[in-house]
C-alpha cells in the first residue's frame, strides 16, 4: 500500500459515498474533486450537476470553478441558472448535494456567511449562501465534506446558511424540507452520520491510523462515538493513482 | 434598437451615479472591461447586483464605486475570498457597503421576475435559515391553492444591466453561446443594457442552442475584443486562471491595490 496524505484520504472516502447511476449537485472544492474522482472509480454513471447550468458534466480535469468551460464542453446539457434551480433541484429531482462548509455544528447546520455573532460587524465575512440553502433543502440527501478542526467543527454556527437538521431530529419534517438533509459529514479524520434519534453527528467511522482522541480533540462539541465505531478502509493504489492524476490534471 | 457605440460612450450615456446596475456573467463572458470603465469614469453610490460577485466587483468595491451589494456569492472563485470586498464590509474602506444578501435560487428567481415583469417571484427556499433576518427581500408567503409555506422575493429590475457576449451584428443583435448563467433574464430586467462584444460582424452565424437578443431587447452594443478576460468568452479564448491567483495578492492589501488602481485610471503614484 502507498503512502496517502489525510487529505487523500478523505477525497477518496468521499468518493466512494456517491453510488453509481446517483445524481449529484456538486459544490466547488473537495465536493468537486471527490465526485469527479468517483466517476474514475466505481461510479462511471454519476451524474454531476454543476449551478452554473452544466447537467451532467464528464470533465477532463478538475474544474476551478463551477463555470469552467470544461464542464459546458463535456456536458450533456447546459442550461440558464434559474432553470438548474427551478427545474432540476427544486422539485427533488437530485439525489445528492455534495458541499463543503466554513463551519459545521453539531446538528448539520452550515455557515458559510459569516464568522461571529454580529452579522452586520462580523469577525469574518465568508463569501455567502451561493446555491447551498436550496441544496441542503431539496435534494434527497446532503453529503457535506471538510478538514476537521475545532474552529470548524462547533457546537452551534453562527450563522445558519443552510438547514441541516436544526436543533435535532424531526426540525426538518417540521418545516416541511423535501430532503432527508445531512446523512454524512467525511472528514480527514473519519465519517460522521446523524444519530438516528438523536440527529447529532456521531463519529461512526475513523481513517487508518487515526485514534478517536484526535477526533475528538478535532471536533469543538462532545463528539459522540458510535458504539460499532468502524475503520475505513485505506486507498487503494487504484484510487490513489487516480485522485492524483485528476489533481495534476487540474493545475 | 440597439445602438453600436465605444464602451466609453456606452457607460457614459448608461450608467449613472447613484444606479443600480448588474453586470452578470457566471464565471464565463464576465463584462470585465466595462466594470474597468465605469472605474476609470470614477461612478459613485451605484447599489451593484450580481449573483457572483468576483474580481471585477472586488474591483468596483475598492475603486469607491459602490454603496450597497446585491448578491448571493461573493469570492475569487477557486482561489478564496475577495478582500476588497471584506475591507469594505468589515472596516468601511474605501467607503461603507451595505449589503443585501440572497442565495442563487432566490437572485435567480428575483431576476425572472424582473424579466417576466411580475412584482416577486415564489421559491421554495431559504427555509430554516438566518438569511430572511437579515433582509426584507425574503417574505413568507401561502400559496393560495395548497397553503404550503413558500418564500418571496421581489423583482430585480436594475436600472441597467451590463453583459458580455460573443457577437453583434451591425443591426444589434447579440448571439451568445456556451454557459449563458442568468444573463438573458438580468438583460430583459433592465431598464437600461449594454452588451460588450468580441466582435461585429455582417452577420450572425447560427449556433444552435445560442442565445440571441434582439436588437430591440437591448439599449446597446459595444464592440470590446477581449472585454471579459480574465474570464473567458468561449470560442475566442479561455479563462487566465493565473490572474485571479494573482489578484488575491493584489486585492489583499489597500497599497497593492492603489497601485493597481492609479495605473488603471492612469493617476501617477
Amino acid at each position: 500500500m502507498s503512502e496517502y496524505t489525510a487529505d487523500e484520504m478523505m477525497s477518496i472516502a468521499a468518493a466512494r459515498a456517491l453510488g453509481e447511476g446517483m445524481s449529484c449537485f456538486v459544490g466547488i472544492g473537495l465536493p468537486s474533486t471527490a465526485a469527479n474522482l468517483a466517476r474514475r472509480t466505481h461510479a462511471p454513471n454519476l451524474t454531476l450537476i454543476y449551478e452554473s447550468g452544466c447537467l451532467g458534466a464528464k470533465p477532463t480535469r478538475l474544474p476551478l470553478s463551477i463555470g469552467d468551460g470544461e464542464l459546458a464542453d463535456t456536458a450533456d446539457a447546459v442550461v440558464s441558472v434559474p432553470e438548474v434551480f427551478n427545474y432540476w433541484l427544486q422539485p427533488g429531482r437530485i439525489d445528492v448535494g455534495f458541499l463543503g462548509a466554513a463551519q459545521l455544528d453539531k446538528f448539520g447546520n452550515i455557515n458559510t456567511t459569516v464568522i461571529g455573532s454580529d452579522y452586520h460587524d462580523p469577525k469574518v465575512r465568508l463569501p455567502g449562501a451561493g446555491g447551498a440553502p436550496e441544496i441542503a433543502a431539496s435534494c434527497k440527501e446532503v453529503f457535506i465534506v471538510l478538514r476537521q478542526s475545532p474552529r470548524a467543527f462547533v457546537d452551534k454556527v453562527d450563522f445558519i446558511t443552510s438547514f441541516g437538521h436544526g436543533t435535532g431530529k424531526g426540525d426538518r419534517e417540521k418545516l416541511g424540507l423535501p430532503g432527508a438533509g445531512p446523512t454524512l459529514v467525511v472528514t480527514d479524520l473519519g465519517l460522521m452520520r446523524p444519530d438516528p434519534e438523536t440527529a447529532e453527528l456521531t463519529l461512526t467511522e475513523l481513517h487508518p491510523g487515526i485514534e478517536v482522541e484526535q477526533a475528538i480533540a478535532a471536533t469543538g462539541w462532545k463528539l459522540k462515538v458510535a458504539a460499532d465505531l468502524k475503520t475505513t478502509p485505506a486507498p487503494t493504489d487504484e484510487e490513489l493513482t487516480l485522485l492524483r492524476s485528476l489533481k495534476k490534471a487540474g493545475e | 434598437m440597439a445602438r453600436v457605440l465605444s464602451l466609453g460612450e456606452a457607460v457614459a450615456e448608461l450608467v449613472h451615479d447613484g444606479d443600480t446596475v448588474a453586470l452578470e456573467g457566471f464565471t464565463h463572458l464576465i463584462p470585465v472591461e466595462a466594470g474597468h470603465e465605469i472605474i476609470r469614469q470614477g461612478r459613485k453610490n451605484l447599489t451593484l447586483v450580481r449573483m457572483t460577485p468576483d474580481i471585477v466587483y472586488d474591483q468596483l468595491i475598492g475603486a469607491g464605486c459602490a454603496s450597497k451589494l446585491i448578491f448571493s456569492w461573493g469570492g475569487n472563485p477557486g482561489v478564496g475570498s475577495l478582500h476588497r470586498f471584506r475591507d469594505a464590509v468589515q472596516h468601511s474602506w474605501p467607503v461603507p457597503l451595505e449589503i443585501e444578501e440572497h442565495s442563487h435560487a432566490g437572485m435567480a428567481n428575483r431576476y425572472v421576475a424582473g424579466a417576466s415583469g411580475l412584482p416577486f417571484a415564489v421559491l421554495r427556499g431559504y427555509t430554516g435559515t438566518d438569511l430572511p433576518a437579515q433582509t426584507d427581500t425574503i417574505k413568507p408567503i401561502t400559496c393560495p391553492f395548497t397553503g404550503e409555506q413558500l418564500t418571496a422575493v421581489p423583482a430585480l429590475n436594475p436600472d441597467v444591466t451590463i453583459v458580455h457576449a460573443q457577437r453583434a451584428d451591425r443591426a444589434g443583435n447579440v448571439q451568445l453561446w456556451g454557459i449563458a448563467g442568468v444573463q438573458k433574464e438580468a438583460v430583459l430586467a433592465a431598464k437600461r443594457s449594454l452588451v460588450t462584444v468580441e466582435e461585429v460582424v455582417d452577420e450572425l452565424e447560427p449556433k444552435p442552442g445560442a442565445l440571441v437578443l434582439p436588437t430591440w431587447a437591448v439599449t446597446a452594443v459595444a464592440e470590446v475584443p477581449g472585454g471579459a478576460k480574465p474570464s473567458y468568452a468561449a470560442g475566442y479564448y479561455e479563462r487566465d486562471n493565473s490572474a485571479y491567483q494573482a489578484w488575491d495578492l493584489i486585492g489583499r492589501d489597500r497599497d497593492e491595490f492603489t497601485k493597481w488602481l492609479n495605473e488603471l485610471t492612469g493617476v501617477k503614484a
